[in-house]
């Protein structure tokens, strides 16, 4: 019970520390990557209940999520100003690439979705 | 251009060996301006500045690389003909051909009915389009601004210059490794490698050609990705992962590899963020990309071979969440054991998923081309059409050092200068290294992967050598390079390329030791480095030398390799007379020219399926199976076909609707490649699916020995194969020293002679009886038993009795017959 209200404990503090430590811009993003998870839950559960039939547009589909919210993650990575001595980039770049990226990955799963 | 700004102590070195120093009194020196120490007469002008320098060197060296790997890839167009060599590429052209005359749309979607008789093929979904693609691309552009080459010419010689842009992207690679320096030795190396340039030579049309360099150029952006933790980078390998997958089923190499480099450098703690930016960019982007491609289908998320990139992709993805709450805790350090316990966890939790989903069926396990690269053995037992490949063998050592000569030793030094020196790029190398090697060993063929890691590692033994030893300066001197630019000599280009990296660039060794002699007061002053004067640099220069010769010999042992070994069409073949002058012996396309104009247009070829594509590429006729070999039991029925009597034979034949066979003779001029010698491979694929019809040991001797002469199997005397091979050969005499019917291949005068065709009837021979093409005969009109007893019918007499009393047959009655009473005297009555 001990460990259990330890856990209990450490996600109590972990929340105030996520709280007070992170600016708006990224609290900004995170919301959106909790969406795009939330999304790739619901088709990855759709498709295990009513099957794979057009198995390029469920993979389209997925892949979409799971790109977006990498993409989403790594630019929040990017933007965070902790990080600034491993990378390098001015947060418009990392913006920029955001784009590029964003752009190949969409032409690619409309291609893909049939 | 101002930040060459030196202090007093140390030097500052460049891409072009330039040494400043600022001995002189005013540190903000411009740079177009040089000093030059009064010993130096070779002081340049005010037009070169350092920077400029190193960028005309490295712009000079990398298009002497690129015009010599295209040019030592040229012998067999100068030599004989600009051609499509050997048999893959014939099916290659003829579908770029195809796509330019139909568009793109047409092409993917093809069905090809010039091949694998009764089936067709779906070309476009077994195809991997990037080769014909990219031919088609440049043919339209170059036709877009009117310059109208045939697309012939365009398959030709899309490989060499393939090659020299492969040269460039091992150049990048190798800058992003080590240095500059490095970087112009790895593109010298890889434009004249023999191992490269064997499967990229003019002609040699295939999907080696412009996969080594999407090869080279996806490593090339992968490393500068994980340097710079760039999602624009990431993307952009994609997108070269991308055009990879559409070149060569080798990608599976990069999408293996670049997961066990991330792996790797989890293991070894050196997980950054933006190893976990450009290797989640990189599979999530690849993974969508790859899966475009028809052939490929899906594949990445169902097989075994694609398994690790998604396995490192869900570890990496736990690694970086909770190395993220880690740094969140406050009371981060008591958790360590914690934090690595649960890495452990996933990642045996991840194996596990994935193991399960393989035995539930999920997940394909190894397909069998991939498998016989971990059991070496499984092939020979279970897929014998894979085993009899020749390119499939193991590799000997002969062909290491063949191939790849100097580089090959210089490859583990660079090896170990890059695990001594070890960083985030620098395991990936080595790691690309021991996988490379372990392949190489494995099958000839993947030499092909080895021999870019190997010029790379090479390069930088070399560059960290020359480093040291060129540098027979100390650090209070100036030198300015003489920039020799002698025309772009072939075989001068390796000695210039060297020359150009050294420090010292003097032409001959006569001068070395004036230039040594000018320098030499200078000798006794310290410098700051300490060890660099360790050696002195008379030995220093004697190495260099050393070096640069041993750099020559390599140049031209790689010219004679692709020269003599690699260049020949192996559809036209030379030979060379007493007197030297060569002989072109040209029977392949002399029997499928004849083919093409002398048979109806839709007949049936029935080959063995080496020559398919040649058949459907120069004969344009519809063959039986061709090189795809995707087919066994297909294959397999020729196989029966070609192995059994000619009766069986042609059971077979009827139901397989041939209507020509072709057979390949080398026993008239001592052709080795022929298809007597082939001929156990298609008993073993035959017995593979008709056991108990075919059986190897039947065509063997009771001693075991393969003969074709008297003491040979009956069977194989007798087997169709044998019988079209040798038809009327027993009258032919080919030299007056040796008996007619003298096969100068197998070196034995041939068993079965004069025998006569039944079924099939002999339609063409080319010249040197090389090739032999038979038509097979229809159904005769009234069929003769042959030894049967005569059935007269007779019909009913009109005296026999018509009473059908009794079935046995009633004696005769002789009307009057007088009684005979033995003894005594006959009265007559």
């Amino acid at each position: 019970m001990s460990q259990l209200g330890q856990v209990v404990g450490i996600l109590r503090k972990l929340n105030e520390e996520y709280q007070i430590s992170t600016p708006k811009k990224l609290k900004l993003i995170d919301a959106y990557l909790v969406y795009v998870l939330l999304t790739g839950i619901i088709q990855f559960a759709y498709c295990l209940l009513v099957g794979t039939f057009p198995f390029n547009s469920f993979l389209s589909g997925f892949i979409s999520t799971v790109g977006c919210f990498i993409l989403a993650a790594s630019l929040r990575i990017q933007l965070n100003k902790a990080n600034q001595s491993t990378f390098n980039v001015t947060p418009e770049r990392a913006f920029a690439d955001f784009v590029f990226a964003h752009i190949i990955l969409h032409l690619v799963v409309m291609n893909f979705i049939g | 251009m101002a930040a060459k700004v030196t202090t007093n102590q140390s030097t500052v070195n460049d891409g072009s060996g330039l040494l400043t120093t600022e001995s002189e009194l005013n540190p903000k020196l411009s740079s177009k301006k040089r000093l030059s120490s009064s010993s130096n007469t070779l002081a340049t002008s005010s037009l070169l500045s350092p920077t400029g320098l190193t960028s005309l060197i490295s712009f000079v060296v990398l298009t002497c690389a690129y015009i010599s790997g295209f040019m030592s890839r040229l012998f067999s167009v100068i030599r004989f003909e600009s051609i499509i060599h050997e048999f893959d590429p014939w099916f290659n052209y003829r579908s770029t051909a195809y796509m330019t005359e139909n568009g793109f749309y047409n092409f993917l979607n093809w069905f090809d009915e010039l091949a694998w008789y009764p089936l067709g093929r779906i070309v476009g979904g077994t195809v991997y389009p990037g080769l014909m693609v990219t031919s088609g691309v440049i043919h339209w552009f170059l036709h877009m601004i009117n310059i109208p080459i045939h697309i012939r010419e365009i398959c030709v010689f899309l490989a060499p210059f393939f090659s020299g842009l492969t040269a460039l992207a091992t150049y990048l690679l190798t800058k992003e490794l080590w240095s500059k320096r490095a970087g112009l030795f790895a593109a010298a190396f890889i434009a004249i490698a023999p191992g490269y340039s064997s499967r990229s030579v003019a002609g040699s049309y295939d999907n080696e050609g412009i996969a080594i360099f999407a090869l080279m150029f996806t490593y090339f952006l992968w490393i500068r990705s994980v340097k710079t933790g760039s999602v624009f980078w990431s993307s952009c390998t994609a997108l070269s992962y991308f055009y990879m997958v559409s070149a060569w089923g080798g990608y599976v190499f990069i999408i293996n590899l670049i997961p066990v480099h991330v792996f790797v450098l989890l293991v070894l703690r050196r997980y950054s963020l933006r190893l976990y930016v450009s290797y989640s960019t990189f599979f999530i982007l690849g993974l969508i990309l790859s899966m475009q491609i028809p052939f490929v289908g899906f594949q990445p998320v169902r097989t075994s071979e694609h398994m690790l990139a998604a396995g490192v992709f869900a570890l990496i993805q736990a690694y970086a969440f909770i190395e993220y709450l880690y740094a969140k805790l406050p009371r981060a350090g008591d958790l360590k054991q914690l934090f690595f316990g649960l890495m452990i966890m996933i990642g045996l939790g991840v194996l596990a998923v994935v193991v399960l989903l393989t035995y539930t069926g999920y997940i394909a396990p190894w397909s069998g081309r991939f498998y016989s690269l971990w059991d070496t053995n499984y092939a020979k037992i279970h897929i014998p059409i894979i085993a009899s490949v020749s390119e499939h063998q193991p590799t000997t050592w002969t062909s290491f050092f063949f191939d790849l000569h100097l580089l090959i030793c210089l490859f583990p030094v660079g090896a170990w200068f890059c695990i001594r020196e070890l960083n985030d790029e620098r395991v990936f190398i080595v790691l690309y290294a021991v996988f490379a090697s372990y392949f190489a060993g494995v099958m000839i063929r993947l030499m092909l992967t080895l021999t870019p890691c190997v010029c790379v590692l090479a390069a930088i033994a070399l560059s960290k050598t020359l480093d040291y030893y060129a540098d027979t300066e100390t650090s209070d001197m100036n030198s300015s390079p003489v920039v020799t630019t002698n025309g772009e000599d072939e075989s001068d280009n390796e000695s210039e390329t060297n020359e150009k990296n050294n420090r010292n660039l003097y032409d001959k060794a006569g001068k070395s030791k004036t230039v040594t002699g000018r320098r030499g007061p200078s000798n006794g002053t310290p410098d700051g480095d300490d060890d660099a004067n360790i050696v002195s640099s008379n030995i220093k220069t004697i190495v260099v030398i050393c070096i640069a010769m041993m750099l020559m010999l390599l140049a031209v042992h790689c010219t004679w390799v692709t020269s003599n070994a690699y260049s020949s069409p192996s559809i036209v073949l030379a030979s060379y007379n007493n007197d030297g002058s060569r002989y072109i012996i040209d029977d392949f396309r002399e029997a499928y020219y004849w083919l093409r104009k002398n048979t109806p247009e839709r007949a049936r070829v029935m080959s063995w399926w080496d020559y398919g594509y040649q058949i459907a590429g120069m004969g344009n006729r519809t063959v039986l199976v061709d090189n795809n070999t995707w087919n066994n039991s297909h294959i397999a029925l020729v196989g029966k076909a070609m192995s059994s009597n000619e009766t069986e034979a042609y059971k077979i034949m009827t139901m397989l609707d041939v209507d020509y066979i072709l057979v390949i003779f080398g026993g008239m001029i001592g052709y080795s490649g022929d298809d007597i010698n082939k001929f156990l491979w298609m008993v073993r694929i035959a017995e593979g699916e008709h056991p108990k019809d075919i059986r190897e040991q039947d065509y063997f001797t009771e001693s075991g020995e393969f003969r074709v002469d008297r003491s040979g199997s009956p069977v194989l005397l007798n087997c169709l194969m044998y019988k079209l091979c040798y038809y009327r050969f027993g009258e032919l005499q080919t030299d007056f020293r040796s008996p007619p019917g003298f096969d100068r291949t197998r070196h034995v005068e041939i068993g079965n002679k004069n025998f006569d065709l039944q079924h099939v009837e002999e339609a063409y021979t080319t010249e040197h009886w090389i090739v032999r093409i038979y038509k097979v005969k229809k159904l005769s009109n009234r069929l003769q038993a042959k030894n049967a007893l005569r059935q007269v019918q007779r019909r009913k007499s009109i005296y026999a009795s018509t009473k059908k009393t009794g079935q046995a047959r009633k004696a005769g009655v002789i009307l009057n017959k007088p009684q005979i009473k033995k003894g005594t005297k006959v009265t007559r009555k």
